[in-house]
């Protein structure tokens, strides 16, 4: 074969991988809503969970799966802004710094059972709390943490050095550069940064299977941290791995569907919130 | 005189939020070697009632009969990863390759949103694609064994580390600068030939690290491997036989084991390993990070 044909033939290939990663993402999300979205029906979606009998809904799982979410959000981002601002703005290089971007990382690559397992010894073994919502939600914080410093210290780092040197020609402290020039340029990023963390989140399970555990509370909503913290996911490998109830499967195919329509919410947000944010934030 | 207090209070904030941040900053060091020593602490109990040579090179795995040999675990998981790269490898580099040579732009504009929601699917639905849809097709359309087991985990995982291998590799390739495409364009080069012969090689310390980083989300992925995997404490006699991985049987047994119990601290150990396992992955990338801007 000579080298243009070969050419040909791999360019061929290429398109071929392209299209077939394309076409199983197509299919898997088609798969799913095409056996869930039957399922979903207002008793399904907001009604509550039964252990042994059919016709159980998943209405305390969907609250508990939002409420966990935005708890550890609002553990995790003002401690990750933080560092984030800590990395980009006052220490770009040295020891220390290197040592917790090394930190920053490990913490990313840390398998999310072995976190959970982590948070159990910590808040359950040692600190004497329940098996509940409020320890899933500080445990899942734990994985939010890494990806949101990583994401502020990126953005913040892409903000023009002139926006800081005229502010500080203007007087300004470093810390008064940072609150009111720096970091509404970089909000759209941080935020776009904050919602692909609660995208992951939303779906997490590992960690929150001994730390949020396997029950519902029968209350909806019900906002104490000390009741059980099922979520979707949760619920999902639940019913499908140890559940009861005769109506296993079309609970899963119904739990599944809505958790794909959460994240295809959160993906469609993102992409079309970060423009306008951007825009509005920064008046350009 | 009257603004002099107040320029004051702006420099104590200033001096003092500044600790407030590097306080945030250390959090992460401090959780990290947390994790090490809590895991550590635990899981290095089990030693004292099972020798490591039990726990790492037996198969003999059974808690009723105070038997605690993780041997079988570590090589299902490790067995798994490597499918997975095997598997997921090839066709996420292709797919970056794709998207940074190939595709055009509307069909680039595609990928990205793509490649997002493939990092977006929870876990669990994979594990539930691959327990209703890919385990019952294994078993009943091509009659290998029971379906569950080694070929399924690593099939799944290789469509979950996708993502991971097609941005990183694709960040990589783009990196490249353009002079030397260029140049091999000039020489008479197709774009194939300059795609393996200069594009490849100047990119491999990333796609190296795209792949490590698929190869550690592999060994650490959990729901999704539960559900497909068999859950047998054995040996995987072949690729199509039940089996189990260290996360895998974590999640299956965390819930019947006794806390401070030897059935209880070897599974922390079998944490401990992962979690080893990831943090010298991680050590691996730097290290070629490293190599790669020496070059």
């Amino acid at each position: 074969m000579s080298a243009k044909q070969w050419d040909r033939v791999v360019t061929g290939l290429l398109w071929g991988a392209g299209l077939l990663i394309i076409g199983v993402l197509a299919l898997f999300l088609g798969y799913i809503l095409f056996k869930g979205l039957p399922v979903l029906s207002a008793s399904f979606i907001f009604g509550p969970s039964s252990d042994v009998s059919a016709g159980g809904g998943v209405g305390a799982q969907l609250f508990n799966t939002f409420y966990i979410l935005f708890l550890s959000l609002l553990v995790a981002a003002p401690v990750a802004v933080g560092a984030g601002i800590y990395l980009a703005e006052y220490s770009a290089r040295g020891r220390l710094a290197d040592l917790i971007r090394l930190s920053v990382e490990c913490l990313a690559s840390v398998p999310s059972i072995v976190l959970g397992l982590f948070g159990m010894i910590l808040f359950i073994n040692l600190m004497g709390f329940g098996i509940s919502l409020g320890v899933g939600a500080m445990t899942l914080a734990l994985m939010n943490l890494p990806i949101i410093v990583r994401v502020t210290e990126e953005t913040l780092k892409t903000v023009p050095r002139e926006y800081r040197e005229a502010s500080l020609a203007l007087g300004a402290t470093k810390w008064q550069t940072i609150a009111r020039v720096v970091l509404p340029a970089a909000l759209p990023g941080i935020v776009t940064g904050v919602t692909l963390t609660a995208g992951r989140a939303v779906g997490e399970t590992a960690i929150l299977i001994f730390t949020a555990g396997t029950t519902a509370s029968r209350l909806i909503p019900d906002f104490s941290l000390a009741a059980g913290g099922e979520t979707l996911a949760v619920h999902m490998w639940y019913v499908m791995a140890i559940g009861l109830v005769p109506d296993r499967v079309d609970i899963a195919n119904g739990t599944g569907a809505l958790l794909i329509l959460v994240i295809l919410t959160f993906n469609l947000i993102l992409a079309s919130s970060t423009k306008h944010l951007r825009k509005w934030l920064t008046g350009m | 005189m009257t603004e002099a207090p107040i320029k004051d209070l702006r420099l104590v904030y200033d001096r003092y939020i500044r600790y407030l941040f590097l306080a945030s900053a250390i959090l992460m060091s401090v959780i990290v070697l947390s994790i090490l020593f809590f895991m550590g602490q635990q899981g290095l109990q089990t030693f004292r009632e099972v020798s490591p040579a039990e726990f790492f090179l037996s198969t003999k795995w059974d808690p009723l009969d105070e038997k605690f040999g993780a041997a079988s675990f570590i090589v299902g998981s490790v067995y798994a990863a490597f499918l997975a790269v095997l598997f997921g490898g090839p066709l996420g580099l292709a797919g970056a390759l794709f998207m940074a040579k190939v595709a055009p732009k509307r069909v680039r504009d595609l990928m990205r949103p793509a490649n997002d929601l493939y990092v977006a699917i929870p876990s669990v639905v994979y594990g539930y694609l691959g327990l209703t849809v890919l385990v019952p097709f294994l078993r009943d359309e091509l009659k290998l064994g029971m379906g569950f087991g080694l070929f399924a985990a690593g099939l799944i995982l290789g469509i979950m580390i996708l993502p991971t291998v097609i941005s990183i590799s694709e960040d990589a390739l783009r990196s490249v600068p353009p002079s030397l495409e260029e140049a091999s364009v000039a020489l008479g080069a197709t774009r194939w030939q300059t795609i393996w012969h200069v594009l490849i090689p100047t990119a491999l310390p990333g796609i190296l690290t795209a792949v490590i980083l698929g190869l550690a989300r592999a060994i650490g992925e959990t729901m999704a491997v539960q559900m497909v995997i068999g859950n047998t404490p054995l040996l995987a006699k072949s690729l199509f036989s039940p089996t189990a991985t260290l996360t895998s049987e974590i999640v299956v047994e965390m819930g019947n084991a006794p806390f401070n119990s030897a059935y209880g601290n070897s599974l922390f150990l079998m944490a401990l390993v992962l979690l080893v396992i990831s943090l010298l992955l991680i050590v691996a990338i730097r290290g070629l990070i490293r190599k790669g801007e020496t070059i």
